[in-house]
């Protein structure tokens, strides 16, 4: 498995990677001191790419979460020790090999094999009639290509919300 | 008063002047294409115009050939594959068929990191994205009937690369065709893995080793195949900027180039054989600017750091493909226009060859018929646009020849800096750029710029943040069914019923024991594993023992 890296601490350590501020008026991108969501992100299986990954570990950081960044070649099992050790509140796959139907709801499996109920949120190329099937398989919200920072921001705070109400 | 008919400035070329001359006599040595070269209003044009140097001329800025695409058209190589082996070889052959003579591969994700088709790994991926080779059983089937002496292959693989070449060669010589009859390319650039698509296997030198073993094998053994084409395409879509896109590339050439050397291979020898791949995105000039710097920096680089005298080491020869990251999942119809202006600016950039992607394809593997328009795309470049008439067309512009200087200036600072990083070689130096995170940070640093400028509405992308009425909805999308994984499966273990063990195993410690002796070339062993039916995977991990893996610092 990959070394972790802790985007926020890493950012305080190292200093000069500053990539702007969130815009104000955007409430999805505002940093929230209350509820500071702990959010593991990876890419699961062999494909390598992983710039929208990056980005989006950019975005979530800059909306005040913290991210878990467990980068290439990860295993359902390594994101559940992984989720699990880092008590996320969600966990965050991107797909682009077109292995999404499989690999998508192993993860959702794995996660509920372990007893936990943390939401699985897959970005990435999904094509449109796959996102029904995903969600039925119990992934929690499916981001397109050019789904926006606000968008990306507030649909892992809702998959955390949603979540947290079921389980209560 | 100026006389009306008589131009201020001509723009032709002095046809006294002793370098146009030179130029004429090596433009007309070459054999043209017959066909009118003039405009559609049939206005005659010449070959060239503007200053000197002229294409086929050191820098060669302006081209690497004298008469460019008068004598032949840019390749219109289209990269496809998926399924089994025997699919994508019925798809051959109708290429064949239909008078093609360039066949492309593209393997699927498992075989292009070393995984057999039943590893854990290859779950869900197995002939996804190209087609699925475990074993020479599959390459046998690859290229069944077709003869390898008439065809030229390109195959797109890195980390494992040198089993491929080894299958590939075994299958040719099974059918009587030696391998120095062989034509082709196989990508294996495994710097760029590193720093951008992440398809490696072992760590960063012993990678290295195995790329500087292929191409000693292929100076000595195989003189018409070209062992890497160093690849800026993936650095791109993976979010950098044209100049760092041109910059790394280059700077990985410099780096082979001092491998191959260190290995005892002389420059000359194996330079005129490595050729590049480059992305052609949707800045038109942008583009155009730094494939006209790569030519030139290629050329004095090789001329005054690494001593080449041969004029073919000298060439920056490359295929292009359009950018298959600025294609959108909204209105993608839209992206049709995109891969138009992005072709034009790979013709106006003096590309070899191109390939343009399909409109669907920010969706899935393109269908046929998306893949039928993208191919129609360039030809309508070719053959109307009247583009291919006249070398380097925008040569002498002020703003292209000042783009082109500056994707020069910015490369130059980045291979400054990296020569300092590596005391005075390049090689070390985008060693230490891998190891300190140097590419991969600045690649995200771009994407993400790229992203936050879209975000916030300062960068237009059409029908994503602006312009967005209208169709939104998806048009048919290629599906690959179950049922390949299943077939593969199944000739999996066939293969391995059938082969002999025993051959097998020894063939496998030959591989391990020449991966443990760094002036053994891996080459023989690889091939003698391969003809066991060594499974790929198998051979991979051979090395493996020796070499280890290499496990990426997750960097964001």
């Amino acid at each position: 498995m990959g070394e972790i890296e802790r985007a926020n601490s890493e950012t305080e350590s190292a200093g000069p990677e500053r990539v702007g501020d969130a815009p104000a008026d955007d409430a999805a991108l505002t940093p929230t001191q209350d509820a500071r969501l702990r959010v593991v992100l990876a890419k699961l299986g062999l494909d390598g790419h992983d710039r929208g990954l990056k980005v989006v570990a950019r975005i979530l950081r800059d909306a005040g979460m913290e991210v878990i960044y467990l980068g290439l070649r990860q295993t359902t099992d390594s994101i559940v020790a992984a989720a699990e050790q880092e008590d996320a509140d969600a966990i965050g796959l991107s797909m682009h090999n077109a292995g999404h139907l499989t690999l998508a709801p192993a993860m959702v499996a794995a996660v509920a094999e372990a007893g936990m109920t943390t939401p699985v949120v897959v970005g990435g190329i999904v094509p449109e009639e796959d996102v029904q099937t995903l969600l039925d398989a119990g992934v929690a919200t499916v981001l397109g290509p050019g789904a926006s920072a606000t968008e990306v921001a507030q649909a892992v705070r809702d998959a955390v919300a949603a979540a947290e109400a079921s389980a209560s | 008063m100026t006389d009306r008919n008589q131009p201020a400035h001509s723009w032709e070329p002095d046809p006294e002047s002793d370098s146009y001359r030179r130029y004429r006599e090596a433009y007309e040595a070459a054999k043209l294409r017959d066909v009118p070269f003039e405009t559609m209003s049939g206005v005659p044009v010449a070959p060239v115009y503007g200053d000197p140097p002229y294409p086929g001329e050191y820098p060669y800025t302006r081209g690497v050939y004298p008469s460019m695409y008068r004598s032949r058209l840019w390749t219109m190589r289209m990269f496809a594959g998926f399924g089994t082996a025997e699919d994508t070889n019925a798809r051959f052959k109708a290429i064949l068929r239909n008078g093609g003579t360039g066949l492309s591969t593209a393997f699927d994700m498992p075989t292009l990191m070393g995984r057999d088709s039943n590893s854990p790994w290859s779950l869900g991926e197995v002939g996804r994205a190209g087609v699925a080779v475990d074993t020479l059983a599959d390459m046998e089937d690859l290229f069944s009937g077709i003869d390898l002496s008439g065809v030229s292959t390109s195959m797109t693989i890195n980390g494992p690369a040198a089993i491929i070449l080894a299958m590939y060669v075994a299958v040719a010589e099974k059918n009587g065709v030696a391998r120095a009859d062989l034509a082709g390319t196989i990508q294996n650039d495994i710097f760029k893995e590193y720093q951008a698509q992440k398809e490696y296997i072992y760590p960063p030198r012993p990678s290295v080793r195995i790329v500087t073993d292929m191409i000693r094998f292929t100076t000595a053994e195989m003189p018409r195949w070209h062992p890497v084409s160093i690849s800026g395409y993936h650095i791109r879509e993976a979010g950098s900027t044209a100049a760092q896109e041109l910059a790394f590339t280059l700077a990985n050439g410099f780096a082979y180039v001092e491998a191959a050397v260190a290995a005892g291979v002389d420059v000359d020898e194996f330079a005129g054989r490595l050729s590049f791949f480059f992305n052609s995105h949707s800045d038109f000039f942008e583009e155009i600017g730094k494939f006209r710097a790569a030519r030139r920096i290629w050329a004095r680089w090789m001329s005054e750091r690494y001593g080449a005298t041969n004029e073919r080491s000298l060439l920056c020869r490359f295929h292009t493909q359009t950018a298959g990251v600025s294609l959108t999942a909204q209105q993608p119809e839209n992206n049709i226009a995109r891969v138009a202006i992005q072709a034009l600016a790979g013709a106006l950039g003096g590309t070899q060859s191109l390939h343009t992607d399909s409109f669907d394809e920010a969706l899935a593997l393109p269908t046929e018929k998306a893949a039928r328009i993208a191919l129609r795309t360039q030809q309508i470049v070719a053959h109307e646009t009247g583009v291919a008439n006249v070398a380097d067309p925008l040569g002498g512009a002020p703003y292209v020849e000042w783009m082109t200087d500056e994707m020069e200036r910015q490369a130059e600072a980045v291979f400054a800096h990296l020569d300092e990083l590596g005391n005075g070689s390049i090689l070390e130096g985008v060693y230490a750029g891998i190891e300190n995170g140097y590419f991969v940070g600045e690649i995200a640093d771009s994407a993400y710029r790229f992203e936050r400028e879209v975000n916030e509405g300062r960068r237009i992308i059409v029908g994503v943040n602006a312009f967005t009425d209208g169709s939104e909805g998806e048009g048919d999308i290629l599906r690959i069914s179950a049922e390949t994984e299943e077939m593969q499966l199944k000739r999996l273990t066939e293969v391995k019923q059938r082969r002999d063990d025993d051959a097998v195993g020894r063939a496998l410690a030959a591989v391990t024991a020449a991966a443990a002796s760094p002036t053994t070339n891996l080459m023989p062993p690889i091939l003698e594993a391969v003809h066991t039916y060594a499974t790929l995977e198998e051979i991979v991990m051979a090395m493996e023992a020796e070499f280890g893996t290499y496990v990426e610092k997750a960097i964001i």
